[in-house]
């Protein structure tokens, strides 16, 4: 493998690790920060405890989440240094901006809420993780911002003497229609995948302690509350997906022809759900089809015209000129790899959908102070927040696959993009160290989400914050 | 002034931001083990910054964030050229960060040990190798006229370098010793003190030998000046930690590093990475600029948002301006293995 393919694989693997976090963080923070808002309100004690035991369950979370970012921030010097000299003067605004506004908010609210049990006022101490939350949301506009204008390059000119992309408006690019699509549909997988995770965790704890009256009620607060979010974060996925689909069809519409495998341009296009064969053009079988849904998907109405990969392939060509040559693709055209966008877009679809439906299963299991007795049901639990985590994985890839060669649409091939002084050794070092740090948090960081879930949920004697009377008790939490 | 001019200023603030902050919880994590005898007394040093070190960490990023979108040329062949060396800081960064989240999670002697290696690991080595990356800057590397890094690894390993990572080593640790001094109680807080006076008198030597060699190498007047106020800010925080006003000497030695920083920018402008290459092109603020109208944009934000950052950051650590002691840290039983 030489330096771009190794470059290649890494920025996957750390991104799509990275990414792993993300939504929790994103889904958690708001979660959590709603159900202290309820203990602030209500004074009831159960929501103090879901605040405490998911508030836990976040910062291990959210603590890979912030190390696996500080790789993310560098590497584009690192790796993609060509890339870099290229768009900096786009895309860097949007990278400052997102630490700038963002991060400086996460981590320093993040750092009151922690540690400020017994220092802040409980309306001031809510308002903290609300912080913590609102800047995820800033930290994933400018990031997602950045990331559309690579989908859909816009307010920008080329300038041949610098050979650079310049910005010439920097609302375009912060309301690029792409990213206006982007940012809902990504918040909104994550609120879902936040609310599977609370609906699995609690699920799991209400069957386990369901001898014990107190902890057995709180857990069943915390599947319902979970369950209610994983459901609006279910139509909001569909809905902002579908506005998204219009969109690509639209800016990228070689990205809807590959995510469908349609060769050949066509009115009424139908949506394949399963398919056999190796989806290469010349003859695969569809098993189960929706006819015209993708026409629908696509452009709004049941007979409107998708454009197939054939006609858009000989269409790229003329306009964009030659080949980029990499032997990576099908040869000789701007095609993604089909079998990949494809099925992840299947995927993403499918298993997310799916997390959905079993939430609508667990609510109607756990209806009027129900619960099933059968030990299956807390094992299928465990299963379930791994469906979001791999929709969203699979989103990505679907969306960062469809868009090759390109690493800019219509700009910039990914092959131009990488560091040409960086050689294939250096790469490969950086990639098989990040791989086994990151192997090693995953097992570190399961094994202490399990220790904590098997914990259950902690006793609270709510605390006051403390007028300097009694500065010398022990500290509320400590590391 | 020009608005290149103005960012290169904006990108020292940040550095002078992130070396003087987090400059100190480095040295609180390579203290650890030297002035925490115990579990009890590791666990007051880490929550010394607990509340603050992720904040403090922030000031890179921007940093990064910030170069990338000003001058997008250094940021492509600094990062690309000194790859193994950010390899490095990057892991250790990794391994420290989660370190603090979850050595308190388990009571057991195996897994705090290893995330105390972690954390004095994790540390060290941005500690020395932030030093030996500035100062080969500040030096030099091969760039050749495409504004590529020409050089390998072992071009960043020269004496000059050396020097300066041992500088900044050696200041982080006095400088962390006096936030302990400041920010707990008990014998820990004697403990930092007399560690603090130690460790400062060599990174006062360190620090002028480094600053003297930089002068003479690269520097100008304004250099010189902020230079020599550096090490005046160093010796008198070491004379009031001697004196117990462990207030001044904080300030002490947070002026010093600043100071110096600042020097170390004003000796490199307008360049922000000479080469040393005969037929090579050194990086200024023009030609690895972005251009006006980004600059612009970026200043505007900048101007607005960063008084909101200095205000809720320092707002923090008034909140938690109460020393800590051992008997903050809650009593639990810690388990042989695990
Ligand atoms: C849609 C959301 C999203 C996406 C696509 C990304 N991130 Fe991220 N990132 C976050 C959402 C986020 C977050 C929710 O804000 C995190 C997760 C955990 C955390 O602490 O904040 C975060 C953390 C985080 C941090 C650490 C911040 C800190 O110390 O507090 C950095 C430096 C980055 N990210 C940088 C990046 C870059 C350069 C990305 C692009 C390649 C990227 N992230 C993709
Ligand atoms: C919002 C931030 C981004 C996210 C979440 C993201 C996500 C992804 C994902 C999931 C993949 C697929 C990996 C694979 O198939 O192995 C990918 C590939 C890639 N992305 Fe992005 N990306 C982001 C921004 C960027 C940026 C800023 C660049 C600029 C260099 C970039 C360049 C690439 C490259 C070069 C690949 C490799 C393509 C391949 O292997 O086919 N991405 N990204
Ligand atoms: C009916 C359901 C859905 C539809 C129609 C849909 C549609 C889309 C489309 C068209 C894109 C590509 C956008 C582009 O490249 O311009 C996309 C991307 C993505 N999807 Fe979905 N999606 C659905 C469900 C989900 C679910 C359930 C998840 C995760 C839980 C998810 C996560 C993502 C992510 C992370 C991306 C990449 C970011 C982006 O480009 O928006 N999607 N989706």
């Amino acid at each position: 493998m030489d330096a771009l393919d190794l470059a290649r694989w890494q920025f996957g693997i750390v991104t799509v690790y990275h990414f792993l976090f993300v939504p929790i963080t994103i889904g958690l923070s708001a979660i959590v920060a709603g159900y202290e808002t309820a203990w602030v309100r209500s004074k009831n004690p159960q929501w103090l405890r879901l605040t405490k035991f998911f508030g836990k369950l976040f910062l291990i979370n959210f603590a890979i989440g912030v190390v696996t970012g500080i790789v993310q921030e560098f590497q584009f010097g690192m790796n993609w240094s060509s890339y870099s000299r290229f768009v900096g003067d786009i895309f860097g605004a949007p990278l400052a901006v997102e630490g700038l506004l963002a991060f400086f908010l996460e981590s320093t609210f993040l750092g009151l809420w922690i540690f400020g049990w017994e220092r802040l006022s409980p309306v001031l101490h809510n308002a903290c993780i609300w912080i913590v939350h609102i800047g995820t949301l800033l930290s994933a506009y400018f990031i997602l911002a950045a990331n559309s204008w690579m989908q859909h390059p816009v307010g920008y000119s080329y300038n041949q003497a610098t050979g650079r992309a310049e910005l010439h408006d920097f609302f375009a690019v912060l309301f690029n229609k792409v990213q206006l699509a982007t940012f809902p549909h990504v918040i909104m997988a994550a609120y879902l995948t936040g609310g599977a995770f609370v609906v699995s965790v609690a699920f799991w704890g209400m069957l386990r302690d369901r001898e014990r009256g107190d902890d057995h009620q709180t857990f069943r607060h915390g599947v319902r509350s979970g369950a209610g979010v994983l459901l609006i974060a279910g139509l909001g996925v569909a809905f902002t997906g579908d506005i998204s689909g219009k969109i690509m069809t639209d800016v990228q519409p070689m990205k809807m022809a590959a995510a469908e495998a349609l060769y050949d341009t066509k009115s009424c296009a139908p949506f394949s759900v399963l398919t056999v064969g190796n989806l290469n053009g010349s003859k695969h079988t569809d098993i189960i089809q929706i006819p015209c849904l993708l026409s629908f998907l696509g452009t709004g109405h049941f007979h409107g015209t998708i454009q197939g990969i054939n006609q858009l392939r000989a269409e790229y060509q003329a306009k964009y000129g030659q080949d980029p040559g990499r032997p990576y693709y099908s040869p000789g055209d701007y095609t993604p790899i089909i079998p990949v966008t494809y099925w992840t877009f299947r995927l993403m679809i499918g298993l997310g959908l799916l997390s959905a439906a079993a939430a609508i299963l667990i609510l109607y299991v756990t209806r009027r102070g129900r619960a099933p007795t059968n030990r299956w049901w807390a094992r299928l639990a465990i299963l379930l927040p791994l469906l979001p985590v791999a929709a969203n994985s699979f989103g990505w890839v679907f969306t960062e696959m469809g868009r090759q060669p390109w690493v800019v649409f219509g700009l910039m091939t990914t092959a131009n993009g990488v560091s040409p002084t960086v050689g294939a050794g250096l790469v490969a070092t950086s990639l098989i160290t990040y791989t086994l740090v990151y192997a090693v948090l995953a097992v570190i960081e399961v094994g202490l989400m399990i220790k904590t879930i098997r914990q259950g949920l902690p006793d609270v004697t709510p605390t006051e914050p403390s007028d300097g009377g009694d500065a010398d008790r022990p500290m509320a939490f400590a590391y | 002034m020009e608005l290149t001019t103005v960012w290169f200023i904006l990108i020292a603030v940040l550095w002078i931001g992130y070396f003087t902050l987090e400059g100190f919880d480095f040295g609180v994590g390579m203290l650890l083990p030297i002035l925490g005898r115990d579990d009890r007394e590791r666990r007051v040093l880490i929550n010394t910054i607990g509340p603050v070190w992720d904040g403090n960490e922030v000031w890179l990023l921007v940093a990064g964030g910030a170069t990338f979108a000003a001058f997008p040329n250094w940021y492509a062949t600094m990062f690309s050229g000194f790859y193994l060396p950010l390899l490095l800081i990057l892991v250790a960064l990794i391994v420290r960060g989660v370190a603090f989240e979850y050595r308190a999670k388990r009571a057991h002697e195996e897994w705090r040990r290893g995330w105390d290696i972690a954390i004095v690991v994790g540390s060290f080595v941005p500690s020395l190798l932030w030093g030996v990356a500035f100062a080969n800057i500040l030096r030099g590397v091969p760039i050749d006229a495409d504004l590529e890094y020409a050089g390998g690894f072992w071009n960043l390993l020269n004496p000059y370098a050396l020097l300066g990572g041992v500088t900044t080593l050696l200041l982080f640790l006095t400088h962390g010793a006096m936030y302990v001094g400041l920010k707990t109680d008990g014998p820990i807080r004697l403990r930092a003190r007399r560690l603090a006076v130690q460790v400062g008198v060599a990174a006062a030597v360190a620090a002028v030998a480094f600053l003297t060699w930089t002068q003479i190498h690269t520097g100008n007047g304004g250099s010189a000046v902020l230079f020599v106020l550096a090490a005046l800010a160093l010796v008198g925080g070491l004379l009031a930690c001697s004196q117990v006003r462990e207030g001044w000497a904080f300030i002490g030695t947070f002026v010093a590093i600043a100071l110096a920083v600042a020097g170390l920018f004003v000796a490199l402008f307008p360049d922000v990475m000479p080469t040393t290459l005969a037929d090579g092109a050194s990086l200024t603020t023009t030609n690895a600029s972005s251009t006006h109208y980004t600059l612009t944009v970026m200043t505007v934000v900048a101007l607005v948002v960063t008084p909101f950052v200095l205000a809720y950051q320092a707002w923090t650590y008034w909140v938690f301006r109460q020393r800590i002691a051992i008997h903050h840290i809650p009593e639990e039983e810690l388990a042989a293995a695990g």
